[in-house]
């Protein structure tokens, strides 16, 4: 596995099966009484987060101490522009303290990326701007593999249909997991009008429909991207309700979907709007699933970081390959 | 001041011709009459062009010190083969007082390695929203002729045409930065395209340029006034600049040598030295900005030389600043783009960076052919000469350089401003 987890593109699809099959062994552990596994003890690992986000935060705060990593967390909220301190000066105070790995969302794409230049820490990105959220598309794969291997344990992916649903311009969730499915192999349908389709959307590893209807009943999973509140004001589309007439996951269109499908949503959810309440609450949706299996797959991929060879521990913090 | 004589020999000029050349009290003399004993420079095998003209300079000071000073920059100028450079507007205090103008011009004369042109606002503190005193600058002793709000787009299309008929008055022009900020708002930082979708970055659309260079053009038809259009960096706008010179508008039109050179992929590591507005574009706009600048559609060079303080550039890509240093290495960028692939001759080259830059901006000591009586604003050029580009071997304060590590001509021997070297190699 490459020194940093960056970009969904990073991963092989062995390394995607290797991550998805230890979160499912991390995820037995979960149930146990006593959760904390010793695998990274004496490392730290900081959690930067530029921008608020409790639930990705709390859930890699979960993940490095049930590894027993030394974890803290450092809220560098506002731009580092208006504090006056250049982004490289505030990650090499925290990379300074001796950090082994660096968790850091930034409102800013491709902020982790530069990072990962200046330190030695292993960086993960935690959702950069309108770029990336790599673990995210890795806990929706494994949610969706839950899903798909509980009917079919022999499942492939080359016969599954992902249709990502909603503002994929600004969506990082949307972009990482295109490059994830791709690597797995399946095929994933983007629908969104079209001022909500990214520059250069049609050279993507994915079919692109402007009509979510056809895609309803072909789809083996729909995701539901969130509708942020700014695009409502931003003229990309002319009311929420038109929005959700065209692009909503309605009843209507839940009663069309294709037996067995699910449905999955990176939250927070928008109920009434792009998602319905029946489509949000039934029995096809992997939302909870989604979120339970957050910090397995981030433990997962913790370990993958920073676990690993003797070699690589005798390295000391900081140094050496990854496992 | 004194002016040293000196004698150049054996240079060959932009049209091939050979000559000496006698610089004597600033100006070029008859070499026959040079004093025994003077001092000579042998320049066989260099070329002898007129000193080159930047449009377009961000000297920084007064108000960024740190990141370049008048003397600094006209050094980098010096080194780029420039004997005058036009200084934007957008300093702090920003130019739009004659007193402002007045003090930039006199910085010029104390420090400056080559003849420091202030660029006036055209609207006050550049907020596009109310005239800036254009007349008083202009009625300066710093005489000022070009007036642009670069930065920012005068975009409110009543000032814009105001501006162009109020300047006629005095032959002002318009220095245009043709950016629609609802098309291109604050956010937008990368050529608007797969790149731009695929990082996550906000998307500059080259018709946020070409719309508002199609409104220009238009007005300067209505106003009978002189518009010049900055960075031109699409193939739009270039489309628009042919019809409107075809309508025999008054337009002129600079290209910036990293327009001429890179492209958007150069942004793909999220690297903010290669943070520009406007932004790089894909290769189709490269080649048309080159044809444009070799038919002439595009009259001139502007380097939009644009120091920052590292500090201002170690933020995430959407946070540092725009702009990239360009006076010290533009002859080489364009020798590379345009000469050696025989788009422009170095006559054509010397109209381009030269004659007509100076002429655009009114300057009547600037820009002239190499002839007895004419001033001594010349720059010696070794047209093989090729370096592996050193940001650090740099006479500006700052390091933004996006050449660093490659190979590109670096052609310059001698700079020679009113007589005197501002550069020897």
């Amino acid at each position: 596995m490459k020194r940093h987890l960056l970009s969904a593109a990073d991963l092989s699809v062995d390394e995607v099966a290797s991550i998805l099959d230890l979160a499912e062994e991390m995820s037995a552990v979960q149930s146990r009484p006593v959760k904390k596994l010793p695998a990274l003890r004496g490392r730290t690992v900081v959690n930067l987060f530029f921008e608020d986000s409790t639930r990705t935060r709390s859930s890699f705060e979960l993940a490095g101490k049930w590894l027993s990593a030394d974890v803290i967390n450092i809220s560098a909220k506002g731009s580092s522009v208006s504090k006056g301190e250049s982004l490289r000066d505030t990650v090499l105070t925290v990379a300074a303290m001796g950090v082994d790995a660096l968790v850091i969302r930034h409102m800013a794409s491709g902020a982790p990326l530069q990072a990962s230049q200046w330190v030695d820490a292993h960086v993960v990105n935690a959702g950069d701007g309108t770029h990336e959220h790599p673990t995210q598309a890795l806990l929706d794969a494994y949610a969706m593999r839950r899903h798909f291997r509980a009917a079919d344990p022999g499942f492939s992916w080359a016969d599954k249909t992902v249709a990502v649903v909603g503002d994929l311009t600004h969506s990082r969730v949307a972009r990482s997991n295109v490059l994830l499915l791709r690597t797995l192999g399946a095929r994933v349908v983007l629908v969104a009008p079209p001022t909500l389709l990214p520059s250069g959307v049609d050279s993507w590893p994915a079919e692109v429909c402007t009509d979510l209807d056809p895609v309803v009943e072909s789809a083996d999973v729909l995701m539901m991207l969130r509708v942020q509140r700014e695009r409502m004001s931003g003229g990309y589309f002319p009311t929420p309700r038109e929005y959700t007439v065209g692009y909503g996951l309605t009843r209507d269109r839940l009663a069309r979907m294709k037996p067995g499908a699910a449905i999955a949503h990176p939250g927070p959810m928008n109920r009434g709007l792009e998602i319905s309440a029946d489509a949000a609450d039934s029995a096809a949706s992997l939302v909870l699933d989604q979120v339970a299996s957050g910090v397995a797959v981030r433990m997962s991929v913790l370990y993958h970081l920073l676990g690993g060879s003797d070699e690589d521990a005798a390295a000391g913090p900081s140094k050496g390959t990854t496992a | 001041m004194t002016h040293p004589t000196l004698l150049i020999t054996g240079a060959r000029l932009a049209d091939g011709r050979r000559t000496d050349l006698l610089l004597a009290g600033g100006r070029l003399a008859d070499p026959a009459s040079a004093p025994a004993g003077v001092e000579t420079l042998d320049a066989d095998g260099l070329l002898a062009l007129p000193g080159l003209v930047d449009l377009h300079t961000h000297l920084r000071e007064p108000g960024r010190e740190d990141a370049e000073t008048v003397r600094t920059g006209t050094l980098a100028a010096a080194r780029g083969g420039y004997t005058a450079v036009l200084a934007m507007a957008n300093t702090n205090p920003v130019t739009d007082t004659a007193e402002a103008a007045e003090h930039v011009a006199a910085l010029g004369r104390r420090d400056g390695a080559a003849q420091v042109v202030p660029v006036g606002a055209v609207t006050k503190g550049l907020a596009g929203e109310q005239l800036a005193e254009l007349g008083l600058m202009a009625r300066s002793s710093a005489a000022v002729r070009v007036f642009s709000d670069d930065g920012s787009c005068v975009h409110d299309s009543r000032l814009m045409r105001r501006a162009l008929e109020y300047v006629r008055a005095f032959d002002g022009v318009v220095a245009q930065h043709a950016q629609d900020p609802r098309l291109a708002g604050p956010d937008a930082c990368c050529h608007e395209g797969e790149v731009s979708g695929r990082l996550g970055l906000g998307g500059w659309p080259a018709v946020a340029e070409s719309t508002v260079v199609a409104r220009d053009v238009q007005l300067a038809r209505l106003t009978r006034s002189r518009l010049h259009v900055c960075h031109v960096s699409t193939a739009e706008t270039v489309e628009v600049l042919r019809w409107a010179k075809a309508q025999g508008i008054a337009v002129t039109a600079e290209v910036t040598p990293h327009h001429l050179l890179l492209t958007t992929d150069a942004v793909l590591g999220y690297d903010p030295v290669f943070k520009v507005n406007p932004p790089l574009r894909p290769d189709e706009h490269v080649q048309a900005l080159r044809q444009g600048l070799a038919d002439g559609t595009i009259d001139a060079v502007g380097t939009d030389h644009a120091p920052h303080a590292r500090h201002d550039k170690e933020h995430a890509f959407a946070d540092a600043a725009f702009g990239m240093l360009g006076l010290e290495t533009a002859l080489g960028v364009l020798v590379e783009t345009m000469v050696e692939p025989g788009l422009l001759s170095w006559s054509d080259l010397v109209e381009r960076m030269s004659a007509t830059p100076a002429r655009i901006a009114g300057l009547a000591e600037q820009g002239r052919p190499l002839a007895v009586g004419e001033p001594a604003n010349l720059v010696l050029v070794d047209p093989t000469r090729r370096t592996i580009v050193d940001p650090a071997d740099s006479f500006s304060l700052s390091r933004n350089n996006p050449y660093a590590g490659r190979e590109l001509p670096d052609p310059v021997e001698a700079t020679f401003w009113q007589g005197r070297p501002t550069f020897r190699r």
